[in-house]
């Protein structure tokens, strides 16, 4: 009887603790993960209802349902949530989950920062979306905060700077965690270049990371002391240069950008060979191509700043540093499509979305490259072609990636298969909706539209009206989604532990739902 | 763990070098290319030698007042023709219309931006603040010179100063007077 007991005792010290605690307490990777994703899930449908607001404004020309300075504090809100709020956190959920499990180690290298960096999320954009309720409204003058308008608003700035900091710091302590982890978890034998690509991006992505978000962390604190402390970083009347804010800030941002791709070149790299049942293509090429995109996005960052006065070899060296870029990630493209080639496809909702991904993501490259062109800029810049570009690269780059990585791996999260029928209708809606959408963006911002305009000129009224329409269909096509997870974590058919035919990685090693410690004896393959 | 904490200290330089280091960087590097169209902010002495007389730029001078300060300022000639090593001298006028005895400084930039650092201000009111009383106007004085190696592609220099309104109170200004 003593053994037995003991025998079973021990099981339940290893499984999750009870109750709701579990999640405040817990240090399990893969407990930190879902809540991850989780929030996540919750602020894009936050961030999309604020997109759906701004749409809905500009619906038909001229003032309907907000008043201009809630409409630009929607446009501040909606990117705000959408990158820090979802994109990154999500992608911050996926490493949580996936990297151990896929290097053979038992846990993250630093359980307790790990519970630390996700808490502190929630906190931080709940004072963000607090500004929105106090006096003088939420911030307004654009993500980019750019001084000195972004210093002429309410008090709740200083609100908005602290969430912000709150942000980074979880970021940096989430960034600081995934090095650690994959520089000491990794299984006996396992040497970097053994390591999936979904590692290799995000020890680069985490890199950056640590790299620029306290550059922001400096920015947004010299707006402070600006606003509040009578400093004069950037105020030109004492001495200071509101010019400088955007050097700092897009040293931050363009960095920032390839923060918000990389892992997901590292999904979609995990993917393809998948459901094309080859090996990926030019490992090595893929290794080094990330490297070198991580290295050139420290040395353009004033391609988003070509209007303000730049000298003639300025705009030369962003110009073409800035195109320079294209020739890695297009060794990343050719390579992806170089696995399809020939291989024994198949089109599973996951596979649907990483192609969608290759698709659509080349798409909003190449009007990244038309922007790059100096005079051409000058023409574009504030349009709404930058914005049908980066929602171009954003949307279906990184988020459809996160809805690939959710299908690939949600079998192994919860032990079931997700529904294929409702999965595969998700993909089409959402493609559909999302061209609608995103694509009549590219017509009225080569005519001319200036983008964060609550109001437009009568020209470009059909084509917004059919971007409306796109964004309410994209919008609740993502109900589908939700409606898939839940079916999934409820229950489906059993998955086996490869669930993929063609799945390889020490992931699919482990049973269907991964139990809750894995790997306690490293794998032995690699030694 | 060593890895982390180097990180967490890396990640801290990086902080120290964004709020410390990037804005003296910044300055260095205009006040050393003139990019930017920034110009010298403290007095520079008499240019020596002759003026190069052979060949005249147009300096043209263009006043702002940043947003919706009430204030005038506008410059007391719209163009000169300078020679090149001479020294010439213009005025600018501001009157103070707030109300209130306030302070004004003068930020000066000059385009083309390559053109910059060939622009040298002997005396400048921008060096300065000014103290005005209610209503008050001045005629504030600038001393300046081109130099002769300035590039014969440049023949039009722009020089441009926005005014800005400090929100300080004057402190030689007895205020219980107004």
């Amino acid at each position: 009887m003593s053994t037995a007991a003991a025998g079973h005792h021990d099981h339940d010290d290893h499984g999750p603790a009870k109750g709701w605690t579990r999640w405040l307490y817990t240090t399990n990777h893969k407990d930190i993960g879902t809540l991850y994703l989780l929030f996540s899930l919750v602020m894009f449908f936050i961030g999309g209802g604020m997109a759906l607001i701004i749409r809905a404004e500009l619906f038909q020309p001229g003032l309907q349902l907000v008043d201009p300075l809630f409409f630009n504090s929607m446009t501040t809100m909606h990117a705000l949530v959408m990158i820090f709020g979802v994109v990154m956190p999500a992608f911050v959920g996926l490493a949580n989950w996936m990297i151990p499990m896929m290097i053979g180690g038992p846990d993250m290298a630093l359980p307790r920062l790990n519970n630390w960096s996700f808490w502190i999320m929630p906190f931080a954009f709940l004072l963000l979306l607090s500004t929105l309720f106090m006096e003088g409204g939420g911030p307004a003058g654009g993500w980019t905060l750019y001084a000195p308008l972004s210093l002429q608003g309410g008090d709740s700035f200083a609100f908005v700077i602290f969430s912000i900091h709150f942000m980074g710091i979880s970021s940096v302590m989430g960034s600081i965690n995934i090095v650690a982890t994959i520089f000491n978890m990794r299984a006996p034998g396992m040497t970097l270049m053994q390591m999936p690509l979904f590692v290799w991006t995000w020890l680069i992505t985490a890199y950056l990371l640590i790299a620029v978000i306290p550059v922001l962390a400096g920015a947004v604190t010299m707006l402070l002391t600006d606003r509040f402390f009578g400093t004069s970083f950037f105020n030109a009347a004492g001495g200071g240069d509101p010019v400088m804010y955007q050097h700092i800030f897009w040293f931050f941002g363009h960095p920032e950008v390839y923060i918000l791709i990389l892992p997901a070149f590292g999904i979609i790299s995990s993917i393809i060979p998948t459901f094309a049942r080859k090996p990926l293509f030019g490992y090595a090429s893929m290794v080094y191509a990330t490297g070198s995109i991580a290295f050139l996005s420290f040395i353009v960052w004033a391609h988003h700043m070509f209007t303000v006065g730049m000298p003639l070899a300025g705009e030369m060296f962003f110009m073409f540093a800035t195109m320079m870029i294209s020739v890695p990630t297009g060794v990343k493209v050719f390579n992806w499509i170089a696995t399809m080639w020939r291989g024994s496809m198949t089109f599973e909702t996951p596979m649907l979305f990483a192609i969608g991904f290759l698709v659509m993501f080349t798409i909003g490259g190449l009007s990244g490259l038309m922007l790059a062109i100096t005079p051409a800029d000058i023409q574009y810049h504030d349009t709404y072609f930058v914005v049908a570009h980066f929602h171009y690269v954003l949307v279906p780059g990184a988020i459809y990636s996160i809805m690939a990585a959710t299908y690939y791996w949600l079998p192994k999260w919860t032990g079931n298969m997700y529904d294929e029928k409702w999965g595969k209708i998700h993909f089409w809606v959402s493609t559909v909706f999302l061209n609608v959408l995103f694509f009549p963006m590219h017509f009225v911002g080569l005519a001319g539209m200036p983008r964060r305009i609550p109001d437009y000129s009568l020209q470009f009224a059909d084509w917004n009206a059919v971007a409306s329409i796109g964004a309410f269909g994209f919008g609740f096509s993502q109900l589908i989604f939700v409606y898939v997870i839940f079916k999934c974590i409820k229950g489906g058919e059993k998955a086996t532990s490869e669930v993929w035919e063609g799945a390889d990685g020490l992931e699919w090693t482990v049973p269907s739902p991964a139990p809750y410690h894995t790997f306690e004896k490293p794998p032995a393959q690699f030694s | 763990m060593l890895l982390a904490g180097k990180l967490a200290l890396f990640s801290l330089g990086m902080f120290a070098f964004g709020y410390i280091v990037m804005p003296p960087l910044y300055n260095v590097i205009c006040d050393l290319t003139g990019l930017n169209g920034r110009t010298n902010s403290a007095a520079v002495s008499m240019p020596t030698g002759e003026g190069v007389t052979d060949r005249l730029v147009t300096v043209e001078f263009v006043s702002v007042v940043n947003s919706s300060a009430a204030w005038t300022f506008k410059p007391a000639q719209l163009t000169m023709e300078v020679v090149p090593g001479k020294t010439y001298k213009a005025f600018y006028t501001a009157v103070n219309l707030t109300g209130r005895a306030a302070v004004g400084q003068a930020v000066p930039s000059v385009a083309p931006s390559s053109a910059a650092k060939y622009f040298n201000k002997i005396e400048c009111f921008c060096f300065t603040k000014q103290e005005f009383e209610v209503a008050a106007s001045k005629e504030m004085p600038l001393i300046f010179f081109v130099e002769p190696d300035l590039p014969r592609s440049i023949d039009t220099i722009t020089l441009s100063y926005t005014y800005f309104d400090t929100g300080e109170a004057p402190v030689d200004i007895d205020l219980t007077d107004s």
